[in-house]
């Protein structure tokens, strides 16, 4: 066994030794696979930091109350009476100033995208007088509340960082109605520094929403316990209602997208993989046919085809492994952290950063060594059965 | 059998099949080696010298026949089996040296004691003692391609005595040489045979190379024509 492994060993180092001989080609195999490495790992930054920013964003100890069947909150249309009787229900937590709830609605405006200078939709969104209490995290970054009653916004980082005309102090005419910038606010990633937020009877009014709106948010007594609502919406026919967790809710919504992206980043790279297995094949079989004599003298010392078809695979895996880490380094400092922005589930735009994870690294060397092992395997097998006899013909 | 035969050919054919015509190289080819014999073989191209060669270690088998090493048939060999018994008993000599161009010259001396268990200061000591034999223990550090011709033999013939086979099979070792390096190649050889009793075969094109041999077989179309005896 020892010995097996000195030959294998003995023949790994001359492989690797002799890659200088064919640089070229081996340069080009190891940039055909960091490059396929790269090309996923963007991908999947992308659906790891849409996930992290859309699914991140829920959390148990709210509910969202929306019409049953809505898929989205611009599906859904709660009435005045619904909501207020919605605030009656029990599970819902209290304090001093009553029910801690905020009755919102949802409109589409227009944005200009900074990077393509494009018209993109951007959620403006209307909270009741308690909504910043709902929302975990959130800070004003910059400037001031806005007034309840008056035509003032906030905006999201990731609107201001995305999106040009939402400057502070700016005048944005949103609608048919002029709006102030007066604050800046930051949610630590979550999908709501995507929005706009005014006060829910100032939105009604300007966008005739009359007394309509799209969504409750609700504050729980007990985390994640939705059992009381639902009891209580259940039991009453005019509450044709389905609630969730905020948690389960933005889960679902961002599931669609980040499956989107994961479902058309991995059969690229496997398309781009099969191109630089391509590649891999080639330089190995060359690497066989030029080490050919010395493969054959080797057996005709007494090494076993065993050392020659490892050593062969191990060169194989070596130069796809150097690949895979070239890709990874590459992507993180390309993708890593990158800020962008895609159509969410509410047809508008959410803003988040690419996030590459240890599984995606992982994803990558993987896939790299794959590359490398079918690359390798094929010219593998035919150095082990080279015949000995090769050893003995010319050279000069 | 006798004590002192190490091969013995018995009734060996070698044909293979070109298109539709099958080609003879052998038929019914008898003959021994006796051990400690320097035998050198002789022939136009073509006359089968290398096929017998490639047969004699092992990397060739006949169509038909035995053949005995040490009253073991090994023309029935497994390919495993054959690459065990080739870095157990054979050393090979190539025309042309056939080193690792990656490797120093002791590193490729070593490649056949891998195959050995045996811990690194022995397989130095061995590396030093073979390279000393051939002249070469300054060049040790040296890479294949920062050597003369004659140096890059004596490499090879260091790596082939290493592991101090029963039997060396040399492949024109001296017809990328010029004359002078040619002499000083056979002296070596010579000397292994003289000093160290190693059985030696050698095939050549060279008259000149074949005097330092103790016989000398003449082989064409596949037959021994003619036998000569040092004198």
């Amino acid at each position: 066994m020892n010995a097996l492994l000195a030959q294998i060993a003995a023949v790994v180092v001359m492989n690797i030794r002799s890659l200088p001989q064919r640089k070229w080609m081996s340069l080009a195999t190891l940039l055909a696979v960091a490059i396929v490495v790269a090309v996923l790992l963007a991908f999947l930054a992308m659906g790891e930091g849409f996930r992290a920013t859309v699914g991140n964003s829920g959390s148990d100890n709210l509910a969202i109350a929306m019409r049953a069947g809505s898929q989205a909150e611009l599906n859904s249309v709660l009435m005045r009476d619904q909501v207020n009787l919605l605030e009656t229900a029990p599970g819902i937590r209290k304090d001093a100033s009553g029910p801690l709830t905020s009755a919102e609605l949802y409109v589409i405006v227009d944005g200009i995208k900074r990077s393509t200078d494009s018209e993109v939709n951007l959620p403006l969104r209307g909270i009741s007088p308690r909504g910043i209490e709902l929302r975990e995290g959130v800070q004003l970054t910059d400037g001031r509340m806005f007034s309840p009653g008056t035509n003032e916004i906030i905006v999201g980082s990731g609107v201001l960082r995305e999106f040009s005309g939402f400057d502070l102090g700016q005048k944005v005419k949103l609608g048919n109605a002029t709006w102030n910038v007066v604050g800046v606010f930051d949610t630590g990633g979550s999908v709501f520094e995507s929005e706009l937020w005014a006060d829910a009877r100032s939105v009604q009014s300007q966008f005739n929403r009359g007394s309509s709106y799209q969504l409750m948010r609700i504050a729980l007594s007990t985390p994640g316990d939705l059992s009381a609502i639902e009891e209580f919406i259940a039991a009453d026919p005019r509450l044709n209602l389905d609630v969730w967790t905020e948690k389960q809710f933005y889960g679902e919504q961002a599931k669609a997208t980040s499956d989107l992206i994961f479902y058309l980043g991995w059969p690229l790279a496997i398309a781009m993989a099969l191109g630089a297995l391509a590649g891999a094949l080639n330089t190995m079989y060359t690497s066989v046919a030029q080490r050919a004599v010395e493969i054959a003298t080797l057996r005709a010392i007494g090494f076993g085809n065993v050392s020659a078809f490892f050593g062969t695979l191990v060169e194989a895996l070596v130069l796809a492994f150097l690949g895979g880490i070239l890709g990874t380094i590459a992507a993180f400092m390309l993708f890593d952290g990158i800020s962008a922005s895609t159509l969410g589930g509410n047809f508008s735009q959410i803003v988040f950063s690419f996030e590459m994870s240890a599984s995606a690294f992982q994803d990558g060397i993987v896939l790299a060594l794959v590359i490398g092992f079918i690359g390798g395997f094929f010219p593998a097998w035919r150095a082990a059965r080279l015949p000995v006899i090769v050893a003995f013909r010319s050279m000069g | 059998m006798n004590d002192q035969v190490l091969f013995e050919l018995k009734g060996i054919s070698k044909s293979f099949v070109k298109g539709k015509q099958e080609i003879s190289i052998f038929k019914n080819l008898n003959m021994s080696i006796n051990k400690g014999d320097f035998l050198a073989i002789m022939g136009p191209s073509g006359s089968g010298k290398t096929t017998l060669l490639n047969m004699l270690g092992g990397v060739d088998q006949p169509t038909k026949g035995d053949l005995l090493f040490g009253g073991d048939n090994i023309s029935r060999y497994s390919e495993s089996k054959l690459a065990q018994w080739r870095a157990d008993h054979v050393g090979f000599i190539f025309q042309f040296y056939n080193l690792m161009p990656m490797l120093t010259a002791a590193r490729n001396v070593e490649l056949p004691l891998l195959l050995k268990n045996l811990n690194r200061s022995q397989r130095k000591k061995s590396i030093e003692t073979a390279l000393k034999l051939v002249g070469l223990e300054e060049r040790a550090k040296h890479i294949p391609a920062e050597l003369s011709g004659g140096q890059q033999q004596r490499v090879a013939i260091a790596r082939a005595i290493v592991s101090d086979p029963d039997i060396l099979l040399c492949d024109e070792p001296t017809g990328d040489l010029d004359r002078k390096t040619a002499v000083e190649i056979l002296e070596i050889l010579q000397l292994l045979n003289s000093e160290f009793n190693k059985t030696l075969v050698m095939v050549t094109h060279d008259p000149e190379a074949a005097k330092y041999a103790s016989q000398t077989l003449h082989l064409d179309k596949g037959e021994f024509v003619e036998q000569e005896l040092a004198v």
